[in-house]
């Protein structure tokens, strides 16, 4: 039998692949259920998300903003903590880093791009981190605040769009003003996929290292296990779950930066296309493993990249794609259930 | 036609809150149950849409709406049961599985709702409690669902049950504590996983009236969240059904605040104002949760309060 901690990784990797294999048996017989070949469904979303030049660069820009998001819900749940409210912290990012975008001029665009970049990271923090600090010292649940946090921002993000921050110009589909061609994040070198996918991976890489390579990440990692024992020994679970919070909202922030400024070049409505939600999945998925989530991002993005292909060829609604996320997600959740029951992953018991 | 003028504020908001608090009443009332025996489920969200959409289908079908009432509570009552049963195996996080409830109810509505969005269901019919005044607003204001009345007597009938029933007490008694039920030769699972699925109930026909009286039509930006907001609701109304009556009209209230506004004028703040329920939510949490004791009145097995 192999050594305890490599077929510890072994179950972390083959429990939700089997859950999603689950998933894509089931949506299978559901679509054969309504007159589908599913075999044709299936071969429709590879062609979509992943074949060609064209849909992998559909997918690649689909995956940037989730890989960004999930972080959001992995970050705070590092702390135990399951914050639900991205799509709040993405649009208030995409706002503010449209509204820097626009205001500031006399600088290099390089500047202004940066700028923009902390702007959204800052906003997004903040929002998020409000969910937390509502949590340790209010008592109250993360879930729901963060949740009826998102709310709020829409309603906010709405009332600017439409309202102070208007674009004149903008008559059919209110914006805000747009940031500037100078000011556009440019693509990946080699690639014809945009920066954000850049930002996402450095960003996961560099939270990876922090949650699981550093004492501050082992600090989280306790409180997140039992948050008595950790203020017993005497860590500042406040300051703990407050960073891990701001940092997450951060992540969902840039990811609204990006789409600000490299897909649409001003804020509006279009920033709201369900990101934040899809982004809750990508990190249950890859149990709230930085790393993880970049694989598990490109799936989902490529899965959502193909809606648009099974409209056209077999006439489904759009919301088919959710439908399969949906049974992916209930099995992914209930496969929990199966770590430390399986006799292959058992490792010899070390002995007393 | 009177001009009201500024008193057609207060009134829209009256109108407002006999309109919109029914599918908070109904929502709160169900999750009231399901938490009562100690677990939680964010997923009545993802049933109120549901709900929204099978009722607005068999209405069309049938041509009998209260068909579709039935039928949204019993695919609310089948996705409740889905998240009692997941939830039974051991270390599944019953607040993660309402998420994912709520992702998979929503889309498996849009995805089957999607030839309906177009035509046009009969609707529930209403009573109208204003004929004793001659102004259209009040009589306007006065017209109440069948729905409401019926959830105000559910309201009542929990209340009661919860207190003088033998089931009542079993539920209550799981949820706050499990051994004590064990003990006493319950199958907690067993009383948990009915308790979600009559949560469920609740939630589906919460939603048959968002699509069959108020607005009264089935499209995919139907709901606003009111299924989460209820979940707020009941921690607001202390796991009372009376009080979830309250509460239920005062968010309902809060929602018309924003059109009632526009009636007179002020359209400035429009999307601010519509986020009114939201804040006064998060308000009312900050102003009576504490880190320090759990809640009066809570129920001892529940996690959102532990």
């Amino acid at each position: 039998m192999a050594s305890p901690r490599v077929s510890a990784a072994l179950e972390a990797l083959a429990i939700p692949i089997g859950a999603l294999a689950g998933a894509m048996v089931l949506f299978g017989l559901f679509m054969l259920v309504l007159g589908q070949s599913p075999i044709e469904v299936y071969s429709l979303i590879y062609q979509g998300g992943f074949s060609g030049a064209f849909s992998w660069q559909n997918t690649l820009s689909r995956a940037a903003p989730l890989i960004l998001t999930a972080l959001c819900v992995a970050l705070p749940a590092q702390a135990g903590l399951m914050i639900i409210g991205s799509e709040g912290a993405l649009v208030l990012g995409g706002l503010v880093a449209a509204v820097i975008g626009h205001l500031m001029t006399g600088v290099s665009p390089m500047g202004v791009k940066v700028a923009m970049a902390l702007g959204g990271m800052l906003a997004g923090g903040l929002w998020i981190a409000a969910a937390g600090a509502l949590r340790q010292y209010r008592g109250i649940n993360e879930t729901i605040s963060s949740l009826l946090l998102t709310y709020i921002a829409i309603a906010l993000f709405n009332h600017m769009v439409e309202g102070p921050l208007r674009d004149p110009a903008s008559l059919n589909k209110p914006s805000t003003h747009p940031i500037g061609d100078a000011n556009m994040l440019g693509n990946f070198p080699g690639l014809d996929v945009h920066w954000g996918l850049g930002f996402g991976i450095i960003f996961c890489v560099a939270m990876y290292v922090l949650v699981k390579h550093t004492t501050w990440g082992f600090g989280l990692r306790i409180v997140g296990g039992n948050a008595r024992a950790a203020r017993l020994a005497g860590l500042p679970v406040s300051q703990l779950v407050l960073t891990a919070c701001f940092l997450g909202g951060a992540a969902s922030g840039l990811a609204g930066m990006v789409e600000v400024a490299a897909v649409h070049g001003n804020a509006n409505a279009s920033l709201m296309a369900g990101y934040g939600y899809a982004g809750i999945l990508v990190a249950f998925i890859a149990r709230q493993n930085p790393i993880a989530i970049i694989p598990v991002a490109v799936l989902l993005g490529g899965i959502s990249a193909s809606g648009g292909m099974l409209q056209r060829r077999l006439d489904l609604p759009d919301a088919t794609v959710l439908v399969l996320q949906g049974m992916a997600f209930l099995l992914v959740l209930a496969s929990e259930t199966l770590y430390g029951r399986i006799k292959l992953f058992k490792s010899r018991e070390i002995p007393a | 036609m009177t001009d009201l003028g500024w008193w057609g504020v207060p009134l829209g908001v009256l109108g407002g809150a006999l309109r919109v608090s029914t599918p908070f009443l109904f929502v709160s009332l169900g999750e009231c149950i399901t938490e009562k025996s100690g677990r939680i489920n964010l997923g009545l969200e993802g049933i109120l849409v549901m709900g929204a959409m099978t009722g607005y289908a068999v209405s069309f079908v049938t041509g009998n709406p209260w068909f579709g009432v039935l039928a949204a509570g019993i695919a609310g009552f089948f996705l409740g049961l889905l998240h009692g049963l997941i939830c039974n195996l051991p270390k599944v996080n019953d607040i993660a599985v309402g998420i994912g409830l709520m992702l998979f109810g929503t889309g498996f509505a849009f995805f089957m709702g999607k030839p309906y969005v177009q035509p046009k269901a009969p609707n529930l019919p209403s009573i109208s409690f204003g004929a004793w005044s001659d102004m259209p607003q009040v009589q306007a204001a006065l017209q109440v669902s069948p729905l409401f009345l019926i959830g105000i007597a559910l309201a009542l009938f929990l209340a009661w049950g919860f207190r003088n029933t033998r089931w009542g007490l079993v539920v209550r008694m799981v949820g706050d504590s499990s051994d004590a039920a064990r003990a006493m030769g319950y199958n907690v699972n067993v009383v948990r996983t009915l308790a979600t699925a009559a949560g469920g109930f609740l939630a589906g026909i919460g939603g048959s009236f968002l699509s069959l009286y108020y607005p009264g039509s089935w499209s995919e930006g139907l709901s606003s969240g009111q299924g989460l907001m209820a979940v707020a609701l009941v921690i607001f109304a202390r796991w009372n059904p009376i009080h979830c009556f309250y509460a239920a009209l005062l968010f309902g209230g809060a929602g018309s605040l924003g059109p009632a506004l526009q009636s007179v004028g002020i359209t400035s703040g429009y999307y601010l104002f519509n986020a009114a329920p939201y804040v006064l939510t998060l308000a009312i949490m900050i102003a009576t949760c504490s880190p320090r004791r759990t809640l009066a009145g809570a129920p001892g097995e529940l996690s959102i309060v532990r």
